[in-house]
């Protein structure tokens, strides 16, 4: 794993490797010098560590708190506006996403979902484009059911960097599972970093967002002792 | 984002709920304020003060101008205060915010309308020369609070602070260099605390120290600035603000009084440490071979 900074050269000439496949932050330039393509050197777009995942997908990858939509991704948003076919929502991008209102389960014209302004939701990005609004839904687009999306009640909400979020979202973090041991709760992990939870006691959540707090400020490769050894101090429910 | 969203349902109702429990979200007791850091930078006069992640840096500099023609004997104190951008891009550069303005009223009343510089010392030669001496404040981080974290790092820039000696020898002005007279102090008359209390309407208790969160669901707050800290002699008020919010009774406001009584204690005694601190750590430069 390296830092590249952007227009660092990361290979020079690609042609020896075969089938390379390159993630954000990665572009082949071509030159009018070169004779084929296989000379045109791949360089980095924007500062990060490179990494790989066995030598054939490549990408740069940082840690960000501003928030760039893309296709797929769960987000947690909040309503600022309400229109006559659909809400604003606010996810923490440049441009406020809109939500269809025909975009939730069991949802028909006559039926309509009831969310006030100020209220949170968890979504999934159906159109992310960087010139144009995104727009997000509340519905599995296969499937049509809820999956899990939809308006977040009670509860508590943080924010946190975008590579902590991504990485909560991975089963393998320990610090949700360890507090998970010690007494249930509910989470959606927002990809725009925002985390969303509700325990049965105030208490939890608070300790909770505490968690999430501190887990950002360690930054990455948080160990399984450092979080044992957080939860031993702080947590006393 | 230039406009600030406004937080959502859920954080009003978890945050009022979880105080009505009394507990805090950051884990803090009710009247409990955050442990404040100060660091002297290697200029004497500049010091950045963070609490919590609030971080304000003070810096004071001093030139030698003529007085006002209706006040001959006394030197000029200026604050400059303008929030940029830099702490929360909720504030525009240029345009005056709710906020900087109530930051701006109460650091002038605490620190130029209480007289903590004494203005007469100031002066060099009466109706000529006169120190002028300012204070500009630079608001890096806004996590609730800049006015304590602002008023802390001003008052202690101002006892850091070494202006040059002057002598006047008949109607010449001697500037003496720092490197061959030390400079002196200002003439500080008393050393000011803010202390900032917010309230909630559901909420009976009121707390110390908002932070973000707090300050944006607050329904009103309260600052009180404390002088004359030192255990021997009582303490004296020195500024109460309140601008606007929910009614208080006369007794909510004395056990106000006493909260912040109690916190400006801890936090002048705390700076008077921090200051002999670092003075200690500079006298061993000055040694002269």
């Amino acid at each position: 794993m390296s830092v590249v900074l952007p227009g660092d050269i990361v290979l020079a000439r690609p042609n020896a490797h075969s089938a390379l496949k390159l993630g954000p932050g990665l572009l082949q330039i071509s030159s009018p010098l070169s004779l084929s393509s296989g000379d045109d050197p791949i360089i980095a777009t924007r500062p990060g560590l490179l990494k790989n995942i066995g030598g054939k997908q490549w990408w740069v990858e940082r840690n960000l708190v501003r928030y760039t939509p893309s296709t797929g991704e769960s987000v947690v948003g909040i309503i600022t506006a309400k229109h006559s076919n659909g809400f604003r929502v606010d996810i923490g991008s440049a441009h406020q996403a809109s939500l269809d209102e025909l975009a939730f389960e069991s949802a028909t014209k006559r039926n309509r979902v009831n969310l006030k302004i100020g209220a949170l939701i968890y979504a999934r990005v159906c159109l992310a484009h960087r010139d144009m609004e995104p727009e997000i839904e509340c519905v599995d687009p296969t499937t049509h059911k809820s999956d899990g999306f939809g308006e977040l009640k009670s509860g508590f909400m943080v924010t946190c960097s975008l590579g902590l979020a991504r990485s909560l979202l991975s089963n393998s973090h320990p610090l949700l599972r360890f507090i998970g041991a010690r007494f249930p709760f509910e989470v959606a992990i927002g990809t725009n970093g925002r985390v969303w939870f509700k325990a049965s006691e105030v208490k939890q959540t608070a300790c909770l967002a505490r968690a999430i707090e501190w887990a950002d400020g360690e930054g990455e490769g948080l160990s399984e002792g450092a979080v044992r050894k957080w939860i031993e101090a702080n947590i006393d429910v | 984002m230039p406009r600030e969203v406004e937080p959502p349902i859920v954080q009003r109702e978890f945050v009022l709920t979880a105080l009505k429990e009394s507990i805090r979200i950051d884990g803090r007791q009710l009247l409990q304020g955050r442990q404040p850091q100060l660091i002297f930078g290697d200029e004497l006069g500049w010091v950045e003060c963070a609490l919590g992640k609030t971080r304000v840096i003070a810096r004071v500099s001093g030139t030698i101008g003529r007085p006002r023609p209706d006040r001959p004997f006394e030197g000029s104190f200026t604050i400059h205060s303008e929030i940029s951008p830099m702490a929360s891009s909720v504030y525009e550069a240029g345009r005056l915010s709710e906020e900087e303005v109530l930051i701006t009223r109460m650091l002038e009343k605490v620190l130029k309308r209480s007289d903590a510089v004494d203005r007469e010392a100031l002066c060099i030669l009466a109706g000529q020369q006169v120190w002028q001496i300012k204070l500009t404040l630079h608001f890096l981080s806004d996590e609730g609070n800049m006015l304590d974290c602002a008023c802390l790092a001003g008052v202690a820039a101002l006892r850091h602070f070494r202006r040059p000696e002057v002598e006047v020898v008949g109607e010449e002005v001697i500037i003496h260099d720092p490197t061959e007279r030390a400079p002196i102090p200002l003439s500080i008359h008393h050393t000011p605390i803010c202390v900032t209390l917010a309230f909630f309407e559901d909420s009976e208790h009121p707390i110390v120290d908002p932070n973000h969160l707090e300050s944006l669901l607050m329904d009103s707050q309260l600052n009180i600035a404390l002088t004359h800290l030192s255990s021997s002699t009582s303490p004296t008020l020195c500024v109460f603000q309140k601008a606007g919010g929910m009614p208080l009774t006369a007794d909510e406001i004395r056990n106000c009084v006493e909260i912040a009584v109690r916190r400006a204690r801890v936090l002048s005694e705390w700076l008077e440490k921090k200051i002999k601190g670092d003075w200690e750590g500079r006298k061993a430069s000055i040694e002269v071979h």
